[in-house]
């Protein structure tokens, strides 16, 4: 070991500390609390008690699988058509779809509602038309779209960013052994996007299944979602234990979607894909 | 087929951009609606100035962006430095994955789980009421750090491994052939990161929603106070100016970015 | 230790673990003033850890380092009187042409003036005047290297440690600044001390060669030494094409080669020895068979230009022979060498390792000599002054 070079790797300390402090003792203590009641004694009364709210956990991941399945959905061709460009025009596109993320999103959604209520913009648009007007607003269909509206970026830029990477030439020497626009398709450009797409699944499914305010306003909390439910143990019924038990089962739930969808992603590089 | 694509492109914009088109084409409203648009009208800026505590709150986020993303910059950029000289994989690994936990977790999970700390720790020394600046301070450095070391790290990666030898064998003591000849390469990469983690601590509310108290508010905590009643036009204002100022800021960086590649690729030949 | 004063740099026995494993084992060394010296050897042979230990980036396990008979084990690079021109350059990206070059007086607080006039020198001697202000990234490769020797000599050092400067530069170019760089030094009368894995660089530029191979010294002697009189059969087979045999030193100036008697210059063996014989292939003649000391059957011929490269069986064992005469395959020929053409070696833990060309093939050397090198791809050059 050169001794030279041990003033640089004590420049990682103070960070190391932090995390420890402040990344992993914090994690720590959303274990300690699922197990313990205000007392302190251990109990597992509240991880009993999740069982009465199954149907929150069933309604979330529901949801937030549509609203993922939909992204990609919307978002495949858009990354495509991004990355074959020219260069110059694609930097303006990903800017522009990286533009609205600026924008704070609770204000985003709230004005969602203001175009999808009884009385809100589309209504008012299409009675000029003298259609009788919709009904939109809290509805589960209102809450996807939120979810769809604001998280549709993390899966374009993803999905963009390994589609950009692929050689032209790849494409020209499939055609050349005699594949046709589909065959260049499914084998080719399809397994090469699989990392991006797996990325942007994960991008998306991580917020939607854990988002609390999408729901209270675009389903007038009609529909609590499991991160209406951390929400209100921890700012309204102080349940902090109860609260600490569903975010516990939430991160496994995410850990297991993220090891099996990891699976696809072998970037070694540790970058970040957008 | 092009022009499917074209329509089809068209449409996702349109949608990406609706909500934003409402908000500042209400702002502009007259009347006090979000729905019915009574014509133009300034009224609603002219408000805002008025509003002493939504513009508290835009000091403390600007004052929390600058104090948190500096000093991510600085753990940050030292984390990275220290860790590309790790040599031993198991700790550079271990490091790498925690690393990534504020960023793969939900963050609600990285809210919640930090409170929990705070809570606890102030149950420990009996004190009451401790979410504050400090907290979210704390929390925002944190959910920082990973985006800055993430930018200093790639860059750390492609330098010359011997640069910094290079200056020390041309008579540079150590630490000071840090700073002569590593980093001003590294530069780009430690702006990007402070730039990054400035923009998301300005845009945070989750996690600063569990880790602040009432007595310092940020701009996004008080937009989700404000909805959870009707709002008025006034913080569409306050939103309409942020995106105007925003979007200048990105052309600003565009337009300097392609200057200087220009020169880079004219200086080449 | 005797000599330690008079030379520039000495190592004694350096020894140098990495994870456990010696790197490099007991090294001594001893470089002279205003000497070019060459650092030869297979990539993990030890040779850069040794430039680096001289440099001050390593530091010896065991074993010292002395520069004019001060022992330096614990002096820092930057405090140390040597100057590196680094294997990719390791140029500072964001300074120009002239600030790279005046980083090292600048530290020295040099004033301006002076600097200015140092860098212009400097950019004369690698003969790149005029580019001052150009930034380091818009140069061909060629030019880096002109900017990072005259980064290093402007510190007027005594010593110039180069590691494998020319690895990454394309064939042409790497002849043009070996003549060049030999120059320089001439010019500059300072030690050069070169590390490199080409043995015709090593034997063209060098007044002193160190062949080395698994962390030890296997030969230190000048090129015409090392290539007409190697120690043992590693530093036979890696300077040059040889013909490695065993043999039998019967008595002096003789010895036996496949049952038969040669005359040879070498002496001072014990009767019976057996030893590895060298016979270069330049220095073997084609002739009949009958007026052949050995003979035997052309099995493959190749055309090199100056020569042809021929592959004799000789009772099974491949001779490689060049000649400038051709001689078809199948044909059966004698073949003649004179005395000053054997050189004997004494047995090492090298012999047998390297045989004769029975499985020779052109390709198979090439790819072991990239599977050798993999750090550093030959790179592309385009000359663009």
């Amino acid at each position: 070991m050169n001794k030279r070079s041990l003033g640089a790797r004590l420049a990682a300390a103070p960070y190391m500390v932090w995390s420890v402090l402040f990344v992993v003792a914090p994690l720590i203590m959303v274990g300690y609390y699922a197990i313990t009641d205000s007392t302190g004694a251990f109990t597992v009364a509240n991880f009993a008690q999740l069982g009465t709210y199954s149907d929150i956990f069933i309604r979330s991941i529901w949801f937030s699988l549509i609203a993922t399945l939909i992204c990609l959905v919307i978002a495949y061709p858009i990354a495509y058509t991004i990355a074959m460009r020219r260069e110059r025009s694609q930097r303006v596109l990903v800017m522009l779809v990286m533009l609205p993320m600026w924008m704070n999103f609770l204000l985003r959604t709230y004005s969602w509602m203001a175009i999808l209520e009884d009385t809100g913009v589309i209504n008012t648009l299409i009675g000029y038309f003298g259609i009788k007007p919709f009904h939109m607003i809290n509805t589960p269909g209102a809450v996807i779209l939120g979810m769809v509206y604001n998280f549709l970026p993390y899966m374009i830029l993803p999905i963009y960013s390994v589609l950009a990477k692929l050689e032209r030439s790849m494409i020209e020497a499939a055609q050349d052994l005699g594949a046709g626009r589909f065959q260049v398709l499914t084998k080719i450009i399809l397994p090469h996007s699989m990392p991006g797409i797996a990325s942007g699944l994960t991008m998306v499914f991580v917020p939607s299944v854990s988002t609390f305010y999408i729901s209270q306003k675009l389903g007038g909390g009609k529909f609590d979602l499991i991160g209406d439910t951390i929400e209100r143990q921890f700012q309204t019924s102080y349940n902090y234990h109860l609260g600490a038990a569903i975010s516990f089962v939430l991160m496994i739930l995410i850990l297991v979607c993220i090891s099996v969808l990891n699976k696809f992603t072998v970037d070694d590089e540790g970058g970040l894909l957008i | 087929m092009k022009t499917t694509i074209r329509i089809y492109t068209a449409l996702v914009f349109i949608f990406l951009y609706l909500p934003i088109a409402v908000m500042v084409l209400y702002s502009f409203n007259s009347i006090n609606s979000t729905g019915v648009f009574g014509g133009f009208s300034l009224r609603w800026y002219r408000e805002l100035f008025r509003d002493t505590e939504t513009l508290t709150a835009l000091r403390n986020t600007l004052i929390l962006a600058v104090i948190s993303s500096l000093v991510a910059t600085v753990i940050g950029t030292a984390a990275a430095v220290g860790i590309d000289k790790m040599r031993k994989r198991w700790v550079k690994s271990v490091t790498l994955a925690v690393t990534n936990i504020p960023m793969v977790n939900p963050e609600i999970v990285t809210g919640v789980s930090m409170m929990l700390l705070f809570v606890f720790g102030a149950r420990l020394v009996n004190a009451s009421g401790v979410l504050g600046f400090w907290t979210i301070l704390i929390a925002h450095i944190t959910f920082n750090l990973p985006y800055v070391i993430l930018s200093v790290l790639p860059k750390l990666r492609q330098i010359d491994p011997h640069l910094q030898e290079a200056a020390q064998d041309l008579g540079c003591p150590p630490l000071k052939s840090f700073f002569l000849a590593v980093f001003p390469t590294i530069l780009p990469g430690v702006l990007t990161g402070a730039v990054m983690a400035f923009t998301l601590s300005l845009d945070d509310f989750v996690i600063s929603y569990f880790t602040s108290g009432p007595e310092f508010q940020t701009l996004p905590i008080r937009i989700f106070a404000m909805t959870k009643k009707r709002v008025t036009p006034d913080i569409y204002a306050l939103s309409t100016m942020l995106f105007a100022a925003i979007l200048i800021l990105l052309i600003a960086i565009n337009v300097l970015q392609a200057r200087s590649e220009k020169q880079q690729s004219k200086k080449k030949y | 230790m005797t000599g330690t004063e008079s030379c520039i740099i000495s190592l004694r026995g350096v020894t140098k673990y990495y994870n456990g494993e010696a790197v490099l084992r007991g090294i001594n060394l001893d470089i002279h003033d205003k000497e070019f010296i060459t650092l030869l050897g297979p990539s993990g042979c030890g040779k850069t850890t040794t430039l680096r230990i001289i440099g001050g980036f390593v530091t010896p396990d065991e074993g010292d380092v002395y520069f004019n008979g001060r022992r330096v084990n614990d002096v820092p690079p930057y405090k140390r009187p040597v100057n590196t021109v680094f294997q990719k350059y390791a140029l500072f990206p964001h300074l120009n042409v002239y600030d790279n070059i005046a980083f090292g007086p600048r530290l020295r607080k040099v004033p301006e003036s002076e600097i200015s006039r140092r860098v212009k020198e400097m950019l004369e001697l690698v003969n790149l005047r005029g580019f001052e202000r150009r930034s380091v990234n818009s140069l061909s490769g060629g030019q880096q290297q002109r900017v990072a020797i005259a980064r290093a000599l402007i510190n007027d050092p005594k010593v110039l440690l180069l590691d494998e400067p020319l690895g990454a530069l394309d064939l042409k170019l790497r002849k043009d600044m070996q003549v060049e760089l030999k120059n320089i030094q001439q010019q500059m009368s300072i030690t050069f001390i070169y590390v490199t894995h080409d043995q015709e660089e090593a034997l063209s530029m060098s007044d002193t060669v160190v062949v080395m191979d698994t962390g030890e010294i296997q030969q230190i002697g000048t090129p015409e030494e090392i290539y007409n009189e190697p120690d043992n059969a590693f530093v036979a087979d890696f300077i040059g094409e040889s013909n490695i045999l065993d043999g039998t030193m019967v008595s002096d100036f003789d010895v036996v080669i496949f049952g038969r008697h040669f005359e040879c210059l070498d002496k001072g063996f014990e009767k019976n020895e057996a030893v590895d014989v060298v016979v270069r292939p330049e220095d073997i003649d084609i002739v009949s068979v009958e007026e052949g000391m050995l003979s035997g059957v052309v099995t493959n011929v190749t055309f090199k230009g100056l020569h042809y490269e021929i592959i004799i069986d000789i009772e099974g064992f491949k001779w490689m022979v060049q000649t400038t005469d051709f001689w078809p395959v199948a044909a059966v020929v004698g073949i003649k060498i004179d005395p000053d053409a054997i050189h004997i070696m004494k047995k090492s833990k090298y012999s047998g390792a390297f045989g004769d060309y029975s499985s020779f093939s052109e390709e198979l050397d090439k790819l072991s000599e990239l599977e050798a090198q993999p750090e550093q791809p030959p790179v592309e050059e385009e000359i663009i002054d």
